[in-house]
């Protein structure tokens, strides 16, 4: 069970900060912006008071997930350099309060979500609560090498809140945004664990590298990306994005295979090509293609919501052919 | 190998620290709902017959 590592008990009494730390501040950034944009490019008239609140609802369970995957990765978040000093393995936060915490923010965030707009809004976000701790985190991630690609719906699905939030329905528009961040997931995470899979063997979690080796994991990046891109380009032509989108998304899309080109043909995730210090970003010249892929693919998801935000929020014209 | 025992000092002001937390958690909370009500009913009630 994971709730049972001797985890080190700190001499000092937990700072406010250690339990911000629990809540994943940069993954909830991500989900903040994602469900925004969802819910700007629904087109409701919504109050704004009930939208800020609605979206500080999905912050918050996006918070709460984030607190029950600390409390149960405990063990092998010890193991990791990445995340050795998060604060349950560090010591400085009880798992037990971070298990509490995750309950308590869970309930509050999909209660005031329901009384706030729609509980359509707030079932799916008691979804993604219970799909990323329950099926993510306490069963794929030690189970399958799939884990980041099935674990990766929980990551996608805050924009159709965001619109379900609005509206109190979950069109075929909202879908393709929780679709575009579902077939990002894969090359970004196996990008990176191309060069950190020496940390997640030693926690004995089964990443592609890990399991199926480096040179299946390139080539399924690269797959996944051609997937991926031309998925980019399809809310341009279903009235969700505009020209300028499919500039970005086109653009961008081409980068995007280019780097995934160029690390299916490196030598990413071979013995020697670890990272050789706790810097996500600074790694081994072998290892450097999957490092580009990685740092691009926050860039180009960050810039493909920012131009259908911009584009809404500014009311441009959609290219429409359907 | 025996656990060290914790320091009731740091105990006791964990605790303190997290019922203070848990205090301002509740206010939001009632701020939110009390807010939301407000702006949900606020058309209805304005125009509600006497």
């Amino acid at each position: 069970m994971a709730m049972s590592p001797a985890v080190p008990r700190s001499s000092a009494p937990p700072r406010w900060q250690d339990y911000v730390q629990l809540l994943k501040p940069r993954v909830m950034s991500l989900v903040i912006f994602t469900a925004i944009t969802g819910l700007v490019c629904a087109n409701a008239p919504i109050n704004p008071v009930l939208a800020g609140v609605a979206i500080f609802c999905i912050a918050v369970g996006a918070g709460a997930s984030a607190a029950f995957n600390m409390w149960y990765d405990a063990d092998i978040d010890a193991k990791m350099r990445r995340t050795r000093a998060r604060p349950v393995p560090a010591g400085k936060v009880q798992g037990a309060d971070a298990l509490a915490m995750g309950a308590v923010l869970s309930l509050f965030s999909v209660m005031l979500l329901g009384m706030t707009t729609n509980w359509l809004a707030a079932g799916l976000l008691a979804f993604t609560i219970f799909f990323y701790a329950v099926v993510y985190t306490m069963w794929l991630k030690r189970s399958t090498p799939q884990n980041i690609v099935i674990g990766g719906l929980a990551g996608a699905l805050p924009p159709v809140i965001g619109w379900a939030a609005a509206t109190g329905t979950a069109p075929l528009n909202a879908w393709l945004l929780c679709a575009i961040i579902f077939m990002w997931t894969p090359p970004h995470f196996w990008a990176l664990s191309l060069y950190t899979s020496e940390d997640y063997q030693k926690a004995g979690v089964p990443m592609m590298p890990v399991t199926a080796g480096a040179a299946s994991t390139r080539k399924q990046i690269l797959i996944y990306s051609l997937l991926f891109v031309p998925l980019c380009i399809v809310p341009a032509f279903t009235g969700l994005g505009g020209m300028t989108y499919l500039a970005v998304a086109a653009l961008g899309g081409l980068v995007f295979l280019i780097l995934a080109w160029r690390v299916f043909r490196s030598r990413a995730g071979e013995t020697g090509g670890q990272r050789n210090d706790d810097g996500l970003y600074d790694v081994k010249a072998s290892s450097k293609d999957a490092r580009n892929l990685f740092a691009f693919s926050i860039l180009y998801l960050t810039l493909l919501f920012a131009t259908l935000l911009a584009e809404h929020l500014l009311d441009l014209p959609a290219v429409g052919v359907f | 190998m025996s656990e060290p025992t914790p320091d009731p000092t740091v105990e006791a002001r964990a605790r303190r620290g997290r019922n203070i937390a848990l205090a301002l958690g509740l206010v939001l909370f009632v701020v939110l709902v009390f807010v939301v009500t407000v702006v949900r009913l606020g058309g209805s009630v304005a125009h509600r017959p006497f």
